[in-house]
C-alpha cells in the first residue's frame, strides 16, 4: 500500500501548491521515483503549472449521472417528486411536465428506484475532465479540472481518487482550501495530513476551523509555517497550546514569491530550501511508518 | 441598490483585505461574508451579534444495530460508498461520506435506517463600526455551503431593502464551484482581485469564463502588482482582451499585514497612503458606474 499524504490549508494562498509541488521534487530527488501527486483542487487546478515538461499520457471525462423523464412513459404519479431529497424534479399532472434540473441533481439515483413505469433513465453527463502525466516514466502527475459551471467537485475529486495509482509508493494530494466537503474526501483516506498557514490572524483563523475538522476526522497532521516572518506570534502561541507539532518553516521572501509567479518554483532551488524540505520529508516518513 | 461581489478565483490573493477596506470607505453600503468556509471579515470589522440563526443542514443516515439483519442492500444501493462493515461486524454510515439522499432509509426492508440532521450551520446578522454585516460559520466538513452563501446573501438584501442602503459588498468564496455559483448568482457587479501569478491568471481565467455565463459586469485589480511585473503584463493583456477595465494596480507592501494585525483596514491604518488612495479610487469607480443590466436583457 502506498503511503498517502494531503497537503491542505483553510485558508487560500498560504502555499499549499507550492508545498505539495515541492514535495514531490524533493521526494523524487532524495527518496523515490514512484510518486504520484494528485491535483485535487480541482477548481482551479494549478500544479502542471509547474512542469512545463510533464508528458500528458492519458485524458478522459469524468462523469455525472443525469436522469431523464421519458413523457410517454410517464404516468405522472409524483413518486419521484417524493424521493428526491434535492428538490431537482418538477412534475405537474395537469399538464403531462415531468423534468429533471440537472443544476440541483446530485445523481444519487432514488427517482430511479421510485419509478414503476420504467420512465427514468439515466445518462452521463460531464462534470470535468481528468489528465494523466508523467516526468519520466515513473512519477506522475494526475490532475482534475471542473468543467465551468459545474458544481460537483466533491464526485470529481472521489473520481479522481479512483483512477489506478501506477506503482506509486508514495501519493500526494493536493487538498482544494476552506473546511467543507470537498476536503473531506480529499484527506478522507491520507496517513497524515500537512497543513500549510501564515502567521497572520486570517491564517490562524482558518487554520482553526481546519485543525477542529480534521480532529474530527481523527486525522494525524503536522503544520508547515509558510511565510514565516511575515505576521506576528499568535500562530506559534495557538500551535503551542494545542500541542499541534510544526514540521517546518518556510521565511517569507519577496525574490522568492517572484519565482513562484513566473511557475519556474523548481528551477535554482536556494539550499537553505532544498534542506528545509529534506528534513521536512524525513519527518513526514517517520510518521507515516514508511521505511521504504 | 445593488450588491459588489469580490472574488479572485485562487485563494489568498488579498480579497478579503480588500474587502475591508472597501467597508470603510463605502458610503450607504451593507457588508455580506459570503466566504462561509473560511470566513475573515470579521476579524476585521469586529462585529457585535445581534442576531444568531441556524440553518438546516443535510440529512445524515443512521442505522440501528438492533435491527438491521445484515442484507447489505443498503451498500449496494448507496451511490456514495457511505456505507460500509465496521471492523467489530456490523454496519455503519460514515457521516461525512453520506449525501443525505435518504434512499437506504426507503429500501431497507427492516426499517433500520434513519436521518438526522446534524444543523451545525450558523449565521449571524451583527453590527459593525461600518455597518451591518451578515456573516456565518459553517460546521466543519458541511456539504451545503452553497446554501449557506445565498442564506447569507438573502438577508443582506432583506436589510439593504429595509434600510434603504445603495450597495452591498460582499466577500465572495474562492475558486469555481458551487459556493461561487451561488454567490455570482443575482448579484451586480464583480470586483476580481488578482494576483500576478500564473495561478492567480489561470483562476481568473476560469473565473471569468463563468461569470460570464452569468451577464455580469467584472472589474478587476491586480493586487502586489510588483511581485512579478512579467506576468502583471500578462494580466493585463489578458484584460484588455476581455474588455475588463483595469481599476487600480496596489504594489506589494507589509503595511497591509501590519494594518491586519491591528484588526484594522489599510484605510484606517494609513489614510493618506497611496494604497488607501487607490482604495477610494477602486470605490468611485464601480460605485459610479450603473451596472448595465437593464442592457444586457435586451
Ligand atoms: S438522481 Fe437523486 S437527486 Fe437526481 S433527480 Fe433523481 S432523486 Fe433527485
Ligand atoms: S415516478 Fe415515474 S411515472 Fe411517476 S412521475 Fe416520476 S417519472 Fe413519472
Ligand atoms: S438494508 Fe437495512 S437491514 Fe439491510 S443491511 Fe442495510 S440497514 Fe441492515
Ligand atoms: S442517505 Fe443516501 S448517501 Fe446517505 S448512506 Fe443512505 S443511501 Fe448513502
Amino acid at each position: 500500500m502506498p503511503v498517502k499524504i494531503a497537503i491542505a490549508s483553510g485558508k487560500g494562498g498560504t502555499g499549499k501548491t507550492t508545498v505539495a509541488v515541492n514535495l514531490f521534487h524533493f521526494i523524487r530527488q532524495f527518496r523515490t521515483n514512484h510518486v504520484l501527486l494528485v491535483d485535487c483542487d480541482v477548481e482551479e487546478p494549478n500544479d502542471l503549472i509547474f512542469f512545463p515538461d510533464a508528458t500528458p499520457v492519458d485524458e478522459k471525462d469524468a462523469n455525472q449521472l443525469i436522469p431523464e423523464i421519458n413523457t410517454d412513459k410517464c404516468t405522472f404519479c409524483r413518486r419521484c417528486v417524493e424521493y428526491c431529497e434535492f428538490n431537482a424534479i418538477v412534475v405537474i399532472p395537469l399538464v403531462q411536465f415531468a423534468e429533471i434540473n440537472p443544476g440541483l441533481c446530485h445523481s444519487c439515483g432514488a427517482c430511479l428506484v421510485a419509478c414503476r413505469d420504467e420512465a427514468i433513465t439515466e445518462k452521463p453527463y460531464s462534470i470535468g475532465k481528468i489528465r494523466s502525466h508523467t516526468i519520466d516514466g515513473k512519477a506522475h502527475l494526475l490532475v482534475g479540472s471542473l468543467k465551468i459551471g459545474s458544481a460537483m467537485q466533491t464526485l470529481l475529486i472521489k473520481t479522481l481518487k479512483k483512477q489506478p495509482v501506477n506503482e506509486a509508493e508514495i501519493i500526494l494530494y493536493d487538498s482544494p482550501p476552506g473546511t467543507s466537503c470537498p476536503v473531506v474526501t480529499t484527506t478522507a483516506d491520507a496517513d497524515y495530513v500537512i497543513l500549510v498557514t501564515e502567521p497572520t490572524p486570517f491564517g490562524l483563523n482558518d487554520l482553526k476551523l481546519t485543525v477542529d475538522l480534521l480532529r474530527e476526522l481523527g486525522k494525524s497532521f503536522g503544520v508547515i509555517v509558510n511565510k514565516a516572518g511575515l505576521g506576528n506570534r499568535d500562530l506559534y502561541d495557538y500551535l503551542d497550546k494545542e500541542n499541534i507539532e510544526i514540521i517546518g518553516e518556510i521565511p517569507f521572501n519577496k525574490a522568492y514569491a517572484s519565482v513562484y509567479a513566473r511557475g519556474a518554483l523548481l528551477k535554482q532551488i536556494p539550499k537553505e530550501i532544498e534542506d528545509l524540505y529534506q528534513n521536512i520529508i524525513i519527518e513526514i516518513i517517520e510518521k507515516t511508518g514508511h521505511y521504504a | 441598490m445593488h450588491e459588489i461581489t469580490l472574488l479572485s478565483g485562487k485563494g489568498g490573493t488579498g480579497k478579503t483585505t480588500i474587502a475591508a477596506a472597501l467597508a470603510s470607505v463605502a458610503r450607504d453600503a451593507v457588508f455580506c461574508d459570503a466566504d462561509v468556509d473560511a470566513a475573515d471579515l470579521h476579524l476585521i470589522l469586529k462585529p457585535d451579534i445581534l442576531e444568531e440563526h441556524r440553518l438546516e443542514s443535510n440529512w445524515v443516515a443512521i442505522i440501528d444495530d438492533e435491527l438491521c439483519t445484515h442484507c447489505s442492500l443498503c451498500v449496494e444501493y448507496c451511490r456514495f460508498d457511505a456505507i460500509h462493515y465496521k471492523p467489530s461486524g456490523g454496519l455503519e454510515i460514515n457521516p461525512f461520506d453520506c449525501e443525505g439522499c435518504r434512499l437506504c432509509e426507503r429500501i431497507c426492508p427492516e426499517q433500520a435506517i434513519r436521518s438526522e440532521r446534524n444543523n451545525n450551520n450558523f449565521w449571524y446578522v451583527s453590527n459593525s463600526r461600518f455597518g451591518t454585516l451578515v456573516h456565518a460559520k459553517m460546521g466543519a466538513g458541511e456539504q451545503n455551503s452553497g446554501k449557506l452563501v445565498t442564506e447569507v446573501r438573502k438577508k443582506t438584501r432583506e436589510i439593504a431593502q429595509n434600510t434603504g442602503a445603495k450597495f452591498i459588498i460582499t466577500d465572495g468564496p474562492p475558486g469555481i464551484g458551487c459556493p461561487v455559483i451561488s454567490a455570482l448568482t443575482g448579484t451586480h457587479k464583480v470586483l476580481m482581485v488578482i494576483e500576478p501569478t500564473k495561478s492567480g491568471l489561470h483562476d481568473a481565467g476560469r473565473l471569468i469564463e463563468l461569470a460570464g455565463n452569468f451577464n455580469i459586469d467584472i472589474f478587476a485589480v491586480i493586487n502586489k502588482y510588483d511581485i512579478n511585473d512579467q506576468v502583471t503584463g500578462e494580466i493585463e493583456k489578458y484584460l484588455h482582451e476581455n474588455s475588463i477595465p483595469l481599476l487600480v494596480k496596489i504594489p506589494f507592501d507589509t503595511v497591509m499585514v501590519e494594518a491586519m494585525l491591528q484588526a484594522k483596514t489599510i484605510v484606517e491604518y494609513q489614510p493618506y497612503s497611496n494604497i488607501s488612495k487607490m482604495i477610494h479610487q477602486i470605490w468611485e469607480s464601480i460605485a459610479e458606474t450603473e451596472y448595465t443590466e437593464v442592457e444586457k436583457v435586451k
